[in-house]
């Protein structure tokens, strides 16, 4: 099987997935006691009427799926119930670019100071710098991105005014420096200690006592014999590390005051929002979807187990 | 018999050489108690609001050890009752986790064939989709209250635990004294119950014990964004977003509630890892 067929195949198998989470959000919002349009005062039945008239909701649940689904399969993700004057694909599309800039950033920068941190403490096993890593890097997973978020809001915002707290403006790259870390931290505590474990434990495979018997001096045996090998398991990882990122961007994004995605799936969670709530819940799910089978098809491009496999 | 009782002897045995494992279990205890009975002994109650002490810092007002907020309320009762909330949310959705995923996998696990693929097809859907966010969906549809928190957490974190036990299982199913069992006439309910799941007790403490920190950031995260437990009833995560937004002024308010919530992640994950250790030596 060629690594094509492979590539489709996956293609494909991310559509059922997709169309269960278009099917789920949507059931679920159905069920939901109550109406988008009740608030503290009742309105007036007409008026009430009229508005889910204009929104089609007077329609039955299968016309109104059907109508759903057509519309997302043109990019439309319907009207927000209470922003009234923007549309959920106007919403996506202003947050969108600010959610996937900082997620980016914060993966990139996870991998430049992740993968380093672990080799590092890999090469340098029980001593001092192995031990400072690693405590770190428990620190890392186990302080939730909320409790990071205010804590170098604080310090680095409030105590030391080196950056802004929150904002965001064009032509500011320093508005985003603390979001982008806050986000990373996590990822980086993680991946240095998953290139530590894998590092050492490649270090002590066959080939690198041969590669070490045959005098290859050590950075050449680093290089070429032992990291290529040990980095799959840090491309596998990058598929739950794109989840956490974009999960922590909820927080982070409100916090320091982004006007990304999750500040819009925030909001329309607390405001009830239901087809807000959905298009970005979908628009989440297809983003996650997508970077996961990315991150499995470069590390099936990479394995040379994978890859002859499917030559045969 | 004797067989069993000197395996979990055993990894009692290396539980107690695990100083790290050990602390932490001892810290844990300690913070149970502090919830269940600390509120009970302290002279506020979490909603009372003490008008002539607002936003006083630790150790400064006689009463207030840890200080009070904006409103005047006592932070070390309301932290305290935040970690009751969390806790409790936490237990009970890894409890339903627990209950769901062992039935779910051990089912599977021991049926094999057509059932065991269709069973373990739905946990594969459910594990593809993103599930903060269903939560998410979930709390805005059902309403934020602790119970809605407590199902949608629990709804979907039984899918790992099923994965677990199923892969046990299919290995039981395959073992001396499982054949036994069926020779000696016993029905597929009673070799699953008596046979299969308490041999499955090992990985699956592990498991769960590793699940409720999960449990308790997720909680945490959506309280803090306001989407989970709702004021005034406190939970870890809405007094530390209540701290984020005094902490230009008043540091202490979020310090005290993140302090707790970190020792907590970090107690449950430390005894996990030493739980592990012990019941399972071959990662050794």
């Amino acid at each position: 099987m060629t690594m094509l067929v492979y590539v489709v195949r996956r293609l494909l198998g991310a559509i059922p997935t997709l169309a269960v989470i278009v099917a789920l959000s949507f059931v679920m919002t159905r069920l939901a006691p109550g109406g988008p349009f009740d608030e503290e005062q009742a309105l007036p039945p007409e008026i009430r009427a009229n508005l889910e008239a204009a929104y089609g909701l007077d329609q039955p649940v299968v016309v109104q799926f059907g109508r759903y689904v057509n519309g997302l399969l043109h990019g439309d993700f319907g009207p927000s119930y209470k922003f009234r004057d923007f549309t959920v694909t106007e919403l996506i599309s202003s947050g969108l670019p600010v959610s996937l800039t900082i997620g980016a950033a914060a993966i990139l920068l996870a991998l430049l100071l992740g993968i380093p941190a672990g080799i590092w403490a890999a090469l340098r096993q029980d001593r001092l710098a192995d031990r400072l890593v690693m405590s770190l890097a428990v620190a890392g997973i186990s302080v939730p991105v909320f409790v990071i978020a205010p804590f170098l809001a604080l310090v680095f915002g409030i105590w030391l005014h080196w950056l802004p707290v929150a904002g965001w403006a064009p032509g500011r790259p320093g508005d985003l420096v603390l979001p982008v870390v806050t986000l990373a931290l996590p990822v980086i505590a993680y991946l240095a200690r998953l290139m530590r474990g894998s590092l050492l434990e490649v270090l002590r495979a066959p080939w690198i006592r041969a590669a070490r018997a045959r005098g290859l001096p050590p950075h050449r045996i680093l290089l070429l014999h032992a990291l290529p090998g040990a980095l799959l398991p840090v491309v596998s990882y990058l598929g739950p590390a794109v989840a956490a990122v974009l999960t922590g961007s909820l927080v982070v994004e409100t916090i320091f005051g982004l006007p990304g995605m999750g500040r819009h799936l925030v909001q329309g969670a607390l405001n009830r929002d239901y087809t807000l709530v959905m298009g970005m819940v979908i628009v989440y799910a297809t983003l996650m979807i997508t970077l996961n089978l990315m991150a499995d098809l470069v590390y099936a491009w990479l394995d040379p187990r994978i890859r002859r496999e499917r030559r045969l | 018999m004797s067989g069993r009782g000197s395996l979990w002897r055993d990894a009692l045995g290396r539980l107690a050489g695990n100083r790290v494992a050990l602390v932490s279990l001892a810290v844990l205890a300690l913070m149970v108690v502090a919830a269940v009975v600390g509120p009970l002994l302290l002279d506020y109650r979490q909603d009372e609001i003490d008008w002539a002490h607002m936003a006083v810092p630790p150790f400064s007002a006689e009463g207030h050890w840890l200080g009070t907020d904006r409103l005047g309320r006592d932070l070390l009762v309301r932290t305290l009752h935040g970690l009751r909330v969390s806790m409790g949310i936490a237990l009970l959705a890894t409890l339903v986790s627990l209950a769901i995923g062992v039935s779910w996998g051990a089912v599977a696990g021991y049926l094999r064939g057509r059932t065991d693929a269709l069973m373990m097809r739905v946990v594969d859907v459910l594990y593809a989709l993103p599930q903060v966010f269903f939560v998410i969906i979930l709390t805005v549809v059902f309403g934020r209250s602790p119970v809605t928190l407590l199902v949608a957490i629990g709804a979907f974190g039984w899918l790992t635990m099923a994965r677990i036990v199923r892969g046990q299982a299919l290995a039981l199913r395959e073992r001396e004294f499982v054949e036994a069992a069926i020779v000696g006439g016993a029905g597929t309910a009673r070799i699953v119950t008596r046979h299969i799941i308490p041999n499955l007790l090992g990985p699956v403490i592990v498991f769960a014990t590793l699940t409720v920190p999960q449990v308790i950031l997720v909680e945490s995260f959506l309280s803090f964004l306001g989407i989970g437990i709702q004021e005034p009833l406190a939970s870890l995560g809405n007094l530390i977003a209540d701290g984020a937004v005094e902490m230009e002024t008043a540091t202490w308010i979020l310090a005290v509630p993140a302090a707790c919530l970190v020792s907590l992640v970090f107690c449950f994950n430390f005894l996990g890892d030493g739980l592990r250790d012990a019941l399972d030596p071959r990662d050794h």
